[in-house]
Parts: C-alpha cells; structure tokens; sequence
C-alpha cells in the first residue's frame, strides 16, 4: 500500500490543528468531500450538524461560551447560502467564527457548475473578510490570518473558500505568518491618555453618570475591569442585551437592560444622565429609540475597539479608540491617580433618585395561581432553582426579553443570544455549541415554539453526538412578540401569528429525536417538572411550558419613539 | 450633497475592487467616479474615488476596516492635483472644420480620429478644464464623449496658492 499524498486537505487540518481548534461544527458534500477524510485521522472533534445553519450557530455558540474562535465547516452551494444567516449574525454581535466551504473545482468556476455559489461574493457582506484559496500552499497562511483577524480588533465572521482541487493539490505544510496582511492594524490600544485624562475629569465630575456598557466588554474579557472601575467612580451601570453578564445583576450599581424591552430604571437613567459613558457599545436603534431623544443633556464618553462605531449614531464628547479591557484599565489608573486617596463622588441625589425608579418601577407580571403559566415565572423559577448556575441560549423575541429581563446573570460568557440580527431558531443550535464547548455545565436552550420550529432538527445532532442540552420551549401558539405589535399597532387584526398549540406534539417530537419529552401547563407544576429536567443528564431533553398566549412583553418603548415615553404595560396605552 | 475626492491604496488582490464599490453601495453612498490602476509598488492599486456624500468620516472609518486597504486620504481639492481624460466626437463639416480645431487646440486637445462629419479629441486636465471645453464645442453638437473617471494625488508644492496669494 502507499501512502496518501499529503493535499490541500491535510494542510487545512494541520493548520486547524495549529489554530488549537479542538471541535468543528459541520455538514460534509461533494466539493468539501476531500477535507472530510483528513478529519478521520485528527484529534479534531466534528460535530455533524443536520443543516449548515445549525452548524454555523453552534459554532457561534461555541464561541459565546469560551472567547475563542467557532469553527463551522459546509460544503459548496446551498451549504455556502446555508451559513449566510450565522455569518451575518456573527457579524452583527461581532463573534469570532472562522467558516470553511468547499467550491466547485477552480476551472469549473464562473460556470454555472453543480452546487456552485459565488461564495466570497455573497459573503463579502456579512462577514469581516473573506477569501478564495487559488493554491494548497496558501492554505496554512489564509488559515492563519482568517483566525487571526476573526479573533483581533473588533472580532467577526471570517470565510474561506477552497475548491476542491485545491483541496485536492499535493503541497506541503509550512508555519504561517501574518506577512500577508498589510492593511489590517485592529487598534490594541488602552486609549490616547489625553482623552483618559478627559474621561475622567467628566466621570469625577458628573452629577448623574451612566456606564453604557455593551457586548465589547464581553468580548475583551473587560467585566472584571468594569466591576472595579464602576467600584471606584461610583457608578450605575446598564448593561446591553449583548453585555448581560457583564456587571452582576445582583449588584447595588447594576440597574439592568436599557432600551426597548429593557427596565425602567436603565433606559430612565441613560434619558435623564449628564455624563455617558459607552463602552464596546454601538447606540442600536434598540437601545436609543429616536435617537435626536436620546439622552439629550448627556456628554458622551465613547469607548470602542472599532472607530467607525464611535460618533456613527451619537457624537462623541470624548472619543476613545482601543481594547475595552485596556481602556477601562486606564480609566481606573487615571482616576485613582488624580484622587489622591480622596473618597468618590457620593452623588446621593442620583442614587436616591434611581432607588426610587427602582422601587416605583420594577420589572412586573401577574401570575395568576390557576393558569395560564407566565413565561417570566417560569424563568424567574428555573433561575432560582439552578441558582443561576447554567449557560443561558434564547432564540429571539418575547421570551428572549423575558429571559434577559428575569434570568439574574452573575458572570460573562453565560449568556448566549442573538441581539444584532435577530435570528429566530438561534437557540437550540447556540445551546448545542456552547455545550459542546463547556460539557460540565447546564446548558439551557430558552425557546419559543415560533423559534424551536426553526432549528429542531438540531436536537437530533444533540441526542447523536451526545451533548446534552435542555431546552425549554415556552409555547404560546404564535409569533408573540410579532402578535404583540398587531395587537398594539395593526389594531388587533392578527395575520399569520397563529401557529396553534397542539401541532406539533413537542413531547412526542422530542422523544422521536432522541431527547426526553416533558410537558407542564400548570404553575404549580413548575417546580416539579424543572425537577424533571434537571434529572436528565445523560440525554437531551425538551420541556414544553404551555404558556399564557396573550401575554404581552413589557416595559416597552414603541419603535422609533423617545426613550422618554416607556409603556410599562397595557394599562399605560 | 457635496463632492468628496478620497484616495484610496489597497492590496493588488482579486476582489478588491468589489470590496470597496459594495461598500459603498452598503451604506448607500453614490459613487461618481471611480479610476483603479497599479502604482510604482508592486502590489499595491491605487483607487481614487469621487463620492457624493455629505461626510467622508464614516466611509473613511468604513473603508479603513476592509482588510485590504492599506491607505485613505480624503483630498481637499485645493491640496489636490486631479485629472481626467475624455475623448469627445464634436459634429462638424467642410466649413467650420477650422474652427472646431482651432478651438480645440486651445484646449491642448489632440485630434485622434477625422471624419466627414465629425473630429473625435482626446482632451485631459482637471474636471473644470473638460466642462470647458465642452462648454466651447456644445455649439457645434457633442456626438459622443466617455471620460476615464478622475485621478487624483495630493499636491505637495506650494507654488500654485503661492502664485494666487501673490498675484
């Protein structure tokens, strides 16, 4: 017998290897057929997703849950189109993820060839950058640099492409550089110390000062740093969808999730600040509402790795470019440095001010004892009973709010959702990847039924590859948040939001996918069944929570309204 | 909406000229003219673009974060030495054949192609030059014309604002 010559396919998994991937999410086809048989010789984990969308979100979830770079393999074609939707949702949430994809042979490009898509053209648009491998000896470099730029700056989607007779070339392996990236200088920075210096004499100096705080401090390892910095300037701190976990809910400065679904406290107090601080946040339009209201007699502070997001939406006071964690790290310095051992600002009238927001206007529901269960009871119970101990996946909408709103995050990296983009099915798919990543913790996938009907077919790569997630599906028969604006705004005509309550049969579907079915639909069951769940843990399981299909998500700021105008429930419209 | 010249160096490499026209398009700023062509160092493009916007700062920060571009200098027309060329076909005949000419040559214009009817020039200078000296042929009839799209660099002598400050 010979011996194999080494290809393109073994170069891309030495220099997978050389990245320190451990886990790849895929589905194999027939342009990416050759890099599938170097895989049965590496130490390389594959999971085998049963669509490139799950295979891409896992990957996304994978590195929600550990900082480093998800890897999401897929084939030419319709296994490129399929990983259109993760990359660009990495790209809104700026998550690192590095995707590999088969193409048609070189000489068969541009030919209308079977399965072949112009890859690199479709995702010049969602993604940080992109490549064509033309030549097997690129590989190791491209590799390289796809990791590289995913993971530095301000982190993103990065693809690359590889025909399969590239994949196919004999080459030869050879340590990478970064020669080949002369354009590329992701700023590293802990902010020019002039405007250090400046920050901090507006901090010191502000009467009613909010740290903005966003998903970049997340992603810069920056939530120790900002539990300090908040410490010493004394003050509050709201933290984004994309930022939950990054200040301690259960902290005294902590005032939750601003914006329009966030608490009245935190939008109230950006609203009515004299000093802003925004770190590694971007001034979404879910955050902002009519941004010409927007903290109107606020100064802002502006920190972010990306300088195109500072001054995009709000001007900037102070601008800062650099690394979130270096930044705040300098903040911290400065203003220890200038107080010279003097007490902080004590600032009693605004903390005085926002206890009372806090206690007029706290996050609220009404759980009626007989039924029908409130989606923000059960989160508020299953939080209390796991003690908060468990990564957190939502899809997107009312249950995502909720979870956000209710489920009281302690520390980064525990929360895994879709804030930029929006992606319903995200859940399911993001739970399997970060589980796979951090197999000693409780994983929950929070679903709703609208959600859980994208993705399900995931659960079947979750019983087959043995990770072991819990989802809870909160059925309320419909799209709720889009029923929610037909009820508010289209005058109650309700239009294809009804999605029933009894097709399908979640249980029953779970069991058929290998996972454990459950099913609860009383509040006084609730106890019981989280019980349930938590029994489970050699096998997926899927419980689903019959919920209140009428119930309505609140405080809500009416899109493209001033943030000054939050509806905290139906009573107020 | 104002006219912004930006300067644009990138990395020879497939592609890249998408990259920079889809990023324009994906903030929904209107390209007006766009040239590419190589520079003295291998590897490197030159793009010069001329843009209707009413700020170049966040297409400068946006074209910055593409990978492949190395440099952006938005050029200030007074800082700026620009050109184009255009060919032009003006409609003339027997009679006023001199005149066009005539007229054209004053332009620095270069006869490239005669015919019964018509002369085709080869014309190039800054943008105010060609509207010039289309202004000056408009009588006879502009039949056809193409232009290169503008290049642009940043002057570094001050002789010319010199000049007028003096003058």
């Amino acid at each position: 017998m010979t011996q194999k010559p080494y290809t393109g396919s073994h170069s891309l998994f030495q220099s997978l290897e050389h990245e320190g991937v451990e886990t790849i999410f895929g589905v194999p086809g027939g342009a990416i057929l050759p890099a599938y048989d170097p895989l049965l010789d590496s130490p390389i984990r594959h999971v085998l997703a049963r669509h490139e969308q799950g295979a891409g979100h896992m990957a996304e979830g994978y590195a929600m849950a550990t900082g480093r770079v998800g890897v999401a393999m897929a084939t030419s074609g319709p296994g490129a189109t399929n990983l259109i939707t993760p990359l660009q949702n990495a790209k809104m949430d700026s998550t690192p993820l590095v995707a590999i994809t088969g193409q048609v042979g070189t000489a068969a490009i541009g030919s209308d060839a079977f399965q072949e898509a112009y890859t690199t053209g479709l995702a010049m648009h969602c993604t940080k950058h992109s490549y064509l491998v033309t030549d097997a000896a690129q590989i190791p470099d491209i590799v390289h640099e796809a990791f590289h730029i995913a993971a530095t700056g301000r982190p993103g989607p990065v693809l690359v492409d590889i025909p399969k007779d590239v994949l196919n070339q004999k080459t030869e392996w050879a340590t990478p550089t970064l020669a080949g990236l002369p354009g590329y200088k992701p700023p590293s920075s802990k902010g020019h110390p002039k405007q250090i210096k400046a920050a901090v004499s507006l901090i010191e100096s502000a009467q009613r000062p909010v740290l903005y705080v966003g998903g970049g401090v997340i992603r810069s390892g920056a939530a120790a740093g900002l539990l300090a910095f908040a410490e010493a300037a004394n003050v509050p701190v709201v933290t984004t969808l994309m930022a939950r976990g990054a200040f301690p809910d259960d902290h005294p400065l902590a005032l939750g999730m601003p914006g329009m679904h966030g608490t009245y406290t935190a939008t109230t107090a950006i609203q009515r600040s004299d000093v802003l601080v925004a770190i590694g946040a971007r001034f979404d339009d879910r955050v902002t509402g009519d941004v010409d209201a927007f903290a109107p007699s606020a100064k802002v502070i502006h920190v972010d790795v990306d300088p195109a997001e500072i001054g995009k939406v709000r001007n900037a006071d102070v601008p800062i470019v650099g690394d979130a964690r270096l930044v705040i790290q300098a903040l911290l310095d400065r203003l220890l440095e200038g107080r010279e051992g003097a007490a902080p600002p004590q600032r009693t009238d605004w903390f005085g001010q926002l206890g009372v927001w806090k206690r007029e206007k706290p996050l609220a529901y009404d759980q009626p004892e007989g039924g029908p269960i409130k989606t923000q009871f059960f989160i508020e119970r299953l939080h209390a009973m796991t003690e908060g101990d468990a990564i957190v996946a939502a899809g997107v909408g009312q249950h995502q709010m909720w979870a956000s709103q209710f489920w009281r995050f302690s520390r980064p990296g525990n929360w895994v959702n879709s804030g930029g983009l929006g992606t319903m099915g995200f859940a399911i798919p993001a739970a399997i990847g970060a589980k796979a990543a951090r197999p000693d913790e409780t994983v929950f996938a929070l679903d709703g039924d609208g959600c859980f009907q994208m993705t399900v077919q995931e659960l079947i790569t979750a019983s087959t590859e043995n990770i072991p997630v819990k989802v809870i599906v909160f059925n309320n028969g419909g799209y709720g948040m889009v029923k929610q604006w037909q009820n508010l705004f289209y005058g109650g005509r309700l239009s294809a939001v009804d999605l029933g309550t009894t097709v399908p049969d979640y249980p029953k579907l779970a069991e058929a996918m290998g996972c454990v079915g459950l099913q609860v639909d009383q509040p006084d069951e609730v106890d019981a069944a989280i019980d349930k769940v938590m029994a489970v843990d050699d096998r997926p399981v899927v419980l689903e929570v019959v919920t209140d299909r009428d119930e309505m998500c609140f405080p809500m700021v009416p899109a493209g309204g001033s943030n000054d105008n939050i509806v905290m429930g139906l009573e107020d419209l | 909406m104002s006219q912004h010249t930006l300067s644009v160096i990138v990395e020879d490499k497939p592609g890249v000229l998408s990259r920079v026209s889809a990023m324009f398009s994906n903030r929904g700023f209107n390209i007006h003219s766009l040239a590419v062509g190589p520079t003295h160092v291998a590897g490197r493009s030159h793009i010069t673009v001329v843009v209707d916007a009413p700020e170049l700062e966040q297409l400068k920060k946006q074209l910055h974060k593409l990978v492949n571009v190395i440099k952006v200098t938005e050029l200030d027309r007074v800082e700026a030495l620009e050109s184009e060329v255009m060919i032009a076909r003006i409609s003339c005949n027997p009679v006023n054949r001199g005149e066009v000419g005539d007229t054209a040559g004053l332009f620095g214009a270069r006869m490239i192609d005669l015919a019964a009817n018509s002369i085709t020039f080869e014309v190039s200078g800054t943008p105010e030059h060609l509207a010039s000296f289309l202004d000056h042929m408009k009588p006879y009839g502009v039949v056809d014309l193409v232009k290169s799209g503008r290049v642009a660099m940043k002057k570094i002598s001050d002789v010319a604002r010199t000049a007028v400050g003096q003058g």
